[in-house]
């Protein structure tokens, strides 16, 4: 791996501490209308991070940025000893092989089972002649039972996806993350799509398996309560900027006003 | 917060309504008129003989005559041969679109294959194969491969890659691209994307068409006799130029008793597969 050297000196910082850094990140997808703009952040290698904010501030994009789904137009975001705004091609996979991640309308293969998308997990490790026949290792069968297991969904193993209601697919796709064995799990509205009951469970379900693999959360979230009751850091945006970052105690009133906009909804 | 002011003027304004704009309007008139212009103009080239067509049904009627009753005997001493090496012609000629459609469909999918050149490259080769006929193409493979059922699984096979890589194509463009998605947040490999992610999601339309291309075969394979490329066309060939009427109508009969039972079996077979 050859660095350009200017970046040593970050980039050793990031190692150390096993942190997500972000720094100056923009993005515009139309030339002159950015939608993050100049965003600095370090994440710690603990704890659940819940971004906040309204449609369209830029949530998503920056999530995205973070495993490269968006190539964000200038900055830098540091993680393992690597800079993934750079990283193309082998090497940009072999990042996202660390980095899991769980989608609001939880993208499952419909047509494959519960156990084929769990395994999809480690397709990162796996040959492709592997993956085709689907001849995954044992340990690698071992490990997605144990995980079904975790997210309660050990009797579905060769249920068809598109048999499962939405909080079951959201817990396949959480244990699909998880069979990354990655060193941080991004989620972009995760319980947007689910009715309030389950989407506490599932908000559950990810806090514990964080503290459990000992690894760092970003959670996008437009709930505010859920938020407040499940993060230990909160983030919010607004039209492309952070206009908050503290703890949940922290945000007040005149801070959701700064977020959101308005105040008729605060009551 | 909310109180709208309400300009008098614009409220009471007159508004009318149209289904199409003066522009449209124009647009469509022309094109009736452009329509009707067309049919006046073929009919003056075609030159209808007034005769010819009056005396048309008592020469149907003298025909069906000549047809009827079919010659039964020629299935067994001709048709039931020329019939299998008709579906064999079919079947080897559709197996051999699919081996090429497969990657020129991919390679024309823009979600795929986010390359213009190689987009368009795929799109000339499927334009290509559909643009030319299944008898012109069986008479270029006979010139090729001689006479033959070869030359005739070979057009077929040429003509169905358009069909099969134009429609494989758009269905891997019409896969949703949020499984794709999470896949490549694995660190999954193209090869591993395409077999995990793409192909489960367009296994069964695939499938159709494989199997509606068959059909279409099976019936087309049936003409390309005429051009001495094999198969029951030649039986039809051969009975029609020496006016054995009665052998002609069991070659029809019998194409129809095959048409209509791969009717049913690819029908059923689609239930099971989507």
């Amino acid at each position: 791996m050859t660095q350009p050297a200017t970046l040593q000196e970050p980039i050793a910082q990031g190692a150390k501490s096993k942190a997500l850094v972000i720094k100056n990140l923009s993005k515009e997808y139309v030339k002159g209308k950015p939608v993050l703009t100049d965003i600095s952040l370090e994440i710690e290698a603990k704890g659940i991070t819940a971004i906040i904010g309204p449609s369209g501030t830029g949530k998503s994009t920056l999530i995205r940025c973070i495993n490269r789904l968006v190539d964000p137009t200038t900055g830098d975001i540091l993680f393992n000893g690597q800079n993934l705004a750079t990283l193309s091609g082998r090497q940009l996979r072999n990042a996202r092989r660390h980095i899991g991640m769980v989608f609001q309308e939880y993208n499952l293969l419909e047509r494959l089972s519960v156990m084929e998308n769990v395994l999809s997990g480690r397709l990162g490790y796996v040959s492709v002649w592997r993956a085709w026949l689907r001849k995954f290792s044992a340990e690698d069968v071992d490990k997605a039972f144990a995980l079904l297991e975790q997210v309660g969904m050990a009797d579905f193993a060769n249920q068809r996806a598109d048999a499962l209601s939405g909080g079951q697919r959201q817990r396949v796709s959480i244990a699909r993350a998880l069979m990354q064995s990655p060193d941080i799990l991004l989620a972009d509205e995760p319980t947007s799509s689910l009715d309030p009951k389950t989407s506490v469970e599932i908000l559950e379900l990810m806090t514990d398996q964080a503290k459990l693999n000992h690894i760092p959360v970003i959670i996008n979230i437009h709930d505010v309560s859920l938020a407040k009751r499940f993060a230990d850091r909160i983030i919010g945006m607004s039209s492309g900027s952070i206009v908050f970052d503290g703890k949940p105690e922290d945000l007040q009133n005149d801070h959701l006003k700064s977020i959101y906009g308005g105040e008729d909804w605060l009551t | 917060m909310n109180q709208p002011t309400l300009d008098k003027s614009t409220f009471m304004e007159k508004r009318t309504w149209t289904r199409f704009s003066p522009v449209e309007r124009t647009a469509r008139f022309i094109f009736y008129f452009v329509t009707v212009a067309v049919i006046v103009v073929s009919l003056q080239t075609i030159e209808v003989i007034p005769e010819f067509l009056l005396d048309a049904p008592e020469q149907i009627g003298d025909m069906l005559n000549r047809m009827w009753p079919p010659d039964v005997s020629y299935y067994p001493s001709t048709i039931h041969e020329a019939m299998l090496e008709t579906i064999h012609i079919a079947t080897l000629g559709t197996l051999l679109a699919i081996v090429m459609a497969i990657p020129i469909g991919v390679m024309v999918a823009e979600n795929v294959t986010q390359n213009k050149a190689l987009n368009w490259f795929a799109r000339l080769i499927l334009v290509s194969s559909r643009s030319i006929n299944s008898l012109v193409w069986a008479l270029l493979f006979v010139a090729i491969l001689g006479p033959g059922p070869l030359a005739g699984a070979f057009a077929i096979a040429f003509r169905s890659i358009g069909f099969i890589g134009k429609l494989f194509g758009e269905a891997l463009e019409e896969s949703a691209p949020g499984p794709i998605e999470a896949l490549r947040t694995t660190g999954a490999p193209w090869f591993s994307i395409m077999t995990m992610g793409y192909w489960p999601q367009v296994v069964p339309t695939f499938w159709a068409i494989v199997l509606f291309r068959w059909d279409i075969n099976l019936r087309e394979s049936a003409v390309l006799g005429l051009v001495g490329a094999g198969g029951i066309g030649v039986a039809l060939n051969t009975a029609l130029e020496l006016f054995y009427w009665d052998r002609v109508s069991m070659v029809l009969l019998s194409m129809l008793v095959v048409v209509a039972i791969v009717e049913v079996l690819v029908t059923q077979i689609r239930k099971r597969i989507i």
